[in-house]
């Protein structure tokens, strides 16, 4: 709950008297709260955390933050919609190392790909 | 290290590991806080990058681990009745309590909403005014802001139907009970990025000098990682202790000022219970007199709830850094994400759950030796 995502300010509107921006995520686009980052105008970068950006970041450093966190996974998880949440959560995982990192990792798991592994030394 | 080469800068980031390797002189223990971090760091298999001596103990940093049971059960109660639509990030919602979890309490009816912001909450909190609208918020200070403003937006607002389910957590106060415990073997930190992008790092000058720890504001990616863990262990090997930035990207020393001023105008410091931990003294924040009409816990009074952890979690060990997710007996066996026992198991950002999503059991050897020391 702690990742903050980069994201491109695409659009600034005032709701009531909280200004909230339109932030681009790779393709993902949310409706963000800008009060804290004042000095933010549209095209920045902000790194946002559950609807709120928090600080600017550079184009260079945004764009590869993204594509790592992309690969991570981490985006799907931090920008999902409501139905996506519950399906994750319904879905939970049972085998160990779905997205076979583990390998990469250097360990193998048992041939049956239930939870318990083994060092593959 | 041919894993990380599946991200940009992969000979840098060998370079790095290299630079370890060679400054490294005798064992080192190194607690990254942040449960993103400890993801990332098994994700990328980081550890097994560094010299054998070097032992990176995860931390606390994860806060739906760390909300204590008998909060959850309090919250699995209001979500229940009926008039209550109950808020909540996605990462709770598997987080067991005594005898269900979220999940289970909107299959048998309840009204739980998973949102994106808090703002979202406040937001459904104006559109259905004959419900009760309850926001649970839980997390460091990265998240803190947020709810303060959700808050404030209330009131301001005069809304009288949303409050707010809240269990803020502060990491310098950990970083001084970890370190006043006897059985700590913690010698340097890595301090969560995120953390600092709000609240600056002028809190840690302090608690490196009284307790002579290195302390490195370090980010979430490989390099930034290993970059923290180089930084540590140099001044560890040089003997020295005070706090780097090597997150200059995203942090400052000073922080997001605007956000420190709304959390002081909403928020006061508390004494907190951690699960698997205990009490730690203003360890975290609630409503102060101003907001407390939009304390759920003043709204909802709720009382005879039944409280029992699992006999069989080993999580507050886990949590303390005493234990490593495997050794635990449950893990992989009654504990599965699917299954989860403790929180630790549930949530992105806990050490179970880095562990087994990313298959790291221990070997018979390893088996044998934790069953050694920790039996």
């Amino acid at each position: 709950m702690c990742l903050a995502i980069p994201g491109r300010v695409e659009q600034i509107t005032t709701d009531g008297d909280v200004r909230m921006g339109r932030v681009n995520f790779g393709g993902v686009v949310k409706s963000v709260c800008l009060d804290y980052v004042p000095e933010v105008v549209v095209g920045d970068y902000t790194i946002v955390h559950v609807g709120f950006a928090l600080s600017k970041i550079d184009e260079q450093s945004a764009l590869e933050t993204l594509d790592l966190f992309r690969k991570m996974g981490a985006l799907d998880e931090e920008l999902a919609t409501e139905e996506e949440a519950f399906a994750r959560a319904s879905n939970a995982r049972q085998s160990a190392c779905p997205d076979g990192s583990c390998e990469l990792t250097g360990k193998s798991l048992r041939s049956d790909g239930s939870a318990k592994g083994e060092s593959g030394k | 290290m041919k894993y990380l080469t599946e991200f940009r800068n992969g000979e840098i980031a060998q370079r790095m590991a290299r630079e370890i390797h060679q400054v490294v002189t005798r064992p080192w223990k190194i607690m990254e806080i942040c449960g993103g971090q400890t993801h990332s760091i098994i994700r990328n298999g980081i550890d097994q990058m560094l010299p054998p001596g070097i032992e990176m103990i995860h931390g606390p940093g994860c806060p739906v681990c760390v909300t204590p049971l008998a909060l959850i059960d309090k919250a699995l109660a209001i979500a229940a009745q009926p008039g209550v639509i109950f808020c909540s990030f996605g990462d709770m919602l598997r987080v067991p309590g005594t005898d269900a979890d979220l999940f289970q309490i909107k299959g048998r009816g309840g009204d739980v909403r998973i949102v994106y912001s808090p703002l979202d909450a406040v937001e459904l909190a104006v559109k259905n005014p004959d419900k009760q609208v309850v926001f649970f918020g839980v997390g460091f200070e990265t998240t803190a802001p947020a709810n303060a403003m959700s808050v404030h937006l209330a009131k301001r607002r005069g809304l009288k139907n949303f409050s707010l389910l809240v269990s803020h957590v502060l990491v310098p106060p950990a970083i001084e009970a970890i370190m006043s415990s006897p059985e700590n073997r913690v010698q340097a930190f890595l301090a969560a990025g995120h953390v600092c992008s709000v609240m600056g790092y002028w809190e840690y000058p302090p608690l490196a000098d009284k307790f002579e720890i290195p302390i490195i504001v370090t980010g979430f990616e490989p390099l930034d990682l290993l970059d923290g863990i180089r930084r540590a262990v140099i001044q560890l090997e040089k003997g020295e202790h005070h706090v780097e930035n090597a997150y200059e990207r995203i942090v400052t020393y000073a922080g997001n000022l605007e956000a420190q001023r709304l959390l002081a105008d909403v928020f006061e410091p508390t004494d907190r219970a951690w699960r698997g931990i205990g009490v730690i003294p203003k360890s975290g924040w609630r409503l102060n007199d101003k907001y407390r009409d939009f304390d759920a816990e003043e709204r909802f009074q709720i009382s005879g709830i039944h409280t029992e952890e699992s006999p069989l979690c080993k999580a507050g060990d886990v949590l303390r850094g005493a234990i490593k997710p495997a050794e635990c007996p449950a893990f992989g066996n009654e504990c599965t994400p699917r299954h989860p026992l403790g929180a630790t198991m549930v949530s992105s950002e806990g050490a179970c759950a880095a562990y087994f999503n990313y298959g790291r059991f221990l070997s018979a050897e390893e088996l044998a030796s934790a069953g050694a020391t920790h039996a």
